[in-house]
């Protein structure tokens, strides 16, 4: 009897044990499969393991991390935005050109600055709010709302670039501006000589210079700080509440006296929003405004929030996950050209990435529901 | 107990040449169950909707707790108490049961000076009203698509409780559930009448009127036909009434 009784005990520990780990490994399994490729490609890529490196994947990944934070909004009310891949172009395309125009004009470079970035920011929400309006008051699918929106805005980008592929020509100091901030740094480090901060050291001998790496990139220090923002109110406000109540059941939104077609523009505004961020940081780390900035970045976005773990029906998703996703690609696409490995293969492994993430995804919940129903 | 609660007086409805609901006098006491039987169509769902202001009547009056609500919004109805669970309970089935019991209404607790969701504190009124109701829920931070039908209901139930629901209308509660989870909510019905709340219950499921109800009012062709008290009415009566067999015998 007794030992019958620990037998099962033991039995059930183990079981517990058990869906513990799978619990753990459906939860965490991205994070995981970052470390695993950031230690694969460390022992295996020369060069890989530098500060210098995990810097650039970092700045490199912002673009499409700011793009998916604001898609994870979206998706978790069960929508989609396609356009913003063309509203960083058209942010990018607006800042650099007001710039340049405004410090031709004879504007003070930093001021020219502000407002090319504020008018830019500005200029994204429309696009935003159009779709919003479109699906919630016009009840036109997410999927062809933003789509149609993705051709206007690409027109729009491409008409204010005068058909060219880029906005150039920018004068030399504004340039010189915009680098110290897209290029630059909270903080270097020297080899063997320690940190500073602010500005790029100079006057350092040519092979102490290749040493020099970017410790807190600013393009970074801002994306860090919008995740932040974004992730506050997705997990702890009111608002990201509603955002989650309108992904499970809008109906039951309503119901509750949610007012569900202003909180959907907000969303669509919120993820034009960080589009534009994005555009704008285009601007300032490449010196010149393009059109086509963010387009190869839009699906790159969606993947990121599938396998961030976000749910394309809703209800479901975090911002800490697509930040996730964002660098699982940056570090892919980095790794792979650091083995000299065509860079394409980064289309399939990313690929498959997608179809496991919605897989895990899917087990994690059947495996919920079981457990629960015990 | 005999306190009037609602009055529905003369409450006409129509839908173009179809008469839905044909001067129907309707009414609730307080802590009563009132069973609303009728075959579809017989215009106890567009009864229940003039009541709860989806649907406007042209006729007629609807008094709650002594004021004339007739034709006010939705929302406003349901503010002067009067919830609607409706079948498919309008619940966010990707959150919590807090979360659920507060949509809308979100408790907000101070956070470096910013408004952040008070989850516990939102967990712990949920449980409150949870047992009142006598319901366990093993654990609240559960989100409700893991729960099974009958605690979805008492969800739902809950809800209207906390918010001092002083009528609530059950649409089919027992449709879609099991045998067991049907007399868990049977018993909720019954718990939330103990609580001095009157009910409105269409069902289709005569055992569920025999069990609970009080008094059951059954309409036919946009008409009230029968109005029965506790001890006046068997199975084969009701039947009776909804099909219309006493109409017919009467007529011939």
């Amino acid at each position: 009897m007794t030992s019958s009784t620990t037998v099962v005990s033991g039995a059930a520990r183990t079981n517990e044990t058990r869906d513990r780990l799978l619990d753990f490994l459906a939860k965490s399994w991205a994070y995981l499969f970052l470390l695993l490729l950031v230690v694969f490609f460390s022992a295996t890529g020369r060069g890989f393991f530098s500060i210098n490196n995990f810097s650039n994947i970092l700045v490199t990944s912002t673009l499409v991390a700011l793009m998916a934070i604001g898609q994870t909004y979206v998706v978790i009310t069960a929508g989609i935005d396609l356009s913003i891949g063309w509203t960083v172009g058209l942010a990018s395309v607006i800042s650099a050109r007001t710039m340049r125009d405004l410090v031709n004009g004879g504007t003070e470079i930093p001021l020219a600055m502000l407002i090319g970035a504020l008018l830019a920011l500005l200029v994204a929400l429309i696009p935003g709010f159009i779709n919003g309006v479109l699906i919630a008051r016009v009840r036109i699918p997410p999927f062809i709302a933003t789509l149609g929106m993705f051709g206007v805005v690409r027109g729009a980008a491409f008409l204010l670039t005068d058909g060219q592929q880029v906005i150039g020509n920018l004068p030399a100091g504004l340039r010189e501006a915009l680098r110290s901030i897209g290029s630059g740094s909270l903080a270097y480090y020297i080899p063997d000589q320690g940190i500073t901060f602010f500005s790029r050291p100079d006057n350092l001998p040519p092979e102490v210079m290749r040493g020099v790496a970017a410790l807190l990139p600013y393009p970074v220090i801002i994306t860090a700080v919008v995740v932040v923002i974004f992730a506050f109110v997705l997990g702890r406000m009111r608002f990201g509440r509603h955002t989650y109540a309108i992904g499970g059941n809008p109906d039951a939104a309503v119901r509750a006296g949610v007012n569900i077609k202003r909180h959907l523009i907000y969303i669509y505004m919120l993820s034009a929003f960080t589009a534009g961020i994005a555009g704008v940081l285009h601007s300032f780390r490449f010196t010149a405004g393009a059109p086509q900035a963010g387009e190869a970045a839009l699906l790159q976005s969606v993947a990121a929030v599938v396998i961030g773990g976000t749910n394309l029906f809703g209800g479901e998703g975090k911002v800490s996950g697509a930040v996730i996703g964002a660098l699982i690609i940056g570090v892919l696409q980095t790794g792979l050209v650091i083995l000299n490995i065509d860079p394409l293969w980064q289309f399939i492994v990313v690929g498959v990435v997608i179809i496991v993430a919605v897989l895990v995804n899917q087990a994690q919940t059947a495996l919920e529901r079981l457990r629960a129903n015990v | 107990m005999s306190e009037l609660i609602l009055q529905c007086q003369q409450v006409s409805k129509h839908f173009g040449g179809l008469v839905a609901l044909n001067h129907v006098d309707f009414d609730v006491s307080c802590g009563e169950v009132v069973a609303l039987l009728g075959d579809n169509g017989a215009g106890k769902s567009t009864l229940i909707k003039c009541i709860s202001g989806v649907y406007r009547p042209e006729q007629g009056r609807i008094i709650f707790d002594g004021k004339d609500i007739t034709g006010h919004a939705p929302s406003e109805i349901r503010d002067s108490g009067i919830e609607t669970i409706y079948q498919d309970l309008a619940l966010a089935e990707n959150l919590d049961v807090g979360a659920n019991v507060f949509l809308g209404k979100e408790k907000t607790r101070r956070l470096f000076g910013i408004p952040v969701t008070d989850d516990e504190y939102m967990r712990r009124e949920a449980a409150k009203v949870l047992d009142r109701l006598d319901i366990h829920i093993p654990s609240l931070k559960q989100k409700l698509v893991n729960l099974s039908g009958g605690q979805r209901q008492a969800v739902a139930i809950a809800r209207a409780l906390y918010w001092n629901a002083r009528l609530v209308i059950m649409d089919e509660p027992t449709a879609a559930l099991g045998v067991p989870e049907q007399r868990k909510v049977l018993a909720l019905v019954r718990s939330l009448r103990d609580q001095g709340i009157p009910i409105i219950l269409i069902s289709h499921t005569m055992q569920d009127v025999m069990e609970v109800a009080d008094r059951c009012v059954v309409m036919r062709r946009g008409r009230v036909v029968a109005n029965l008290p506790k001890g006046e009415y068997d199975v084969e009566v009701l039947v009776k009434h909804i099909v219309g067999a006493g109409e017919m015998s009467a007529a011939s």
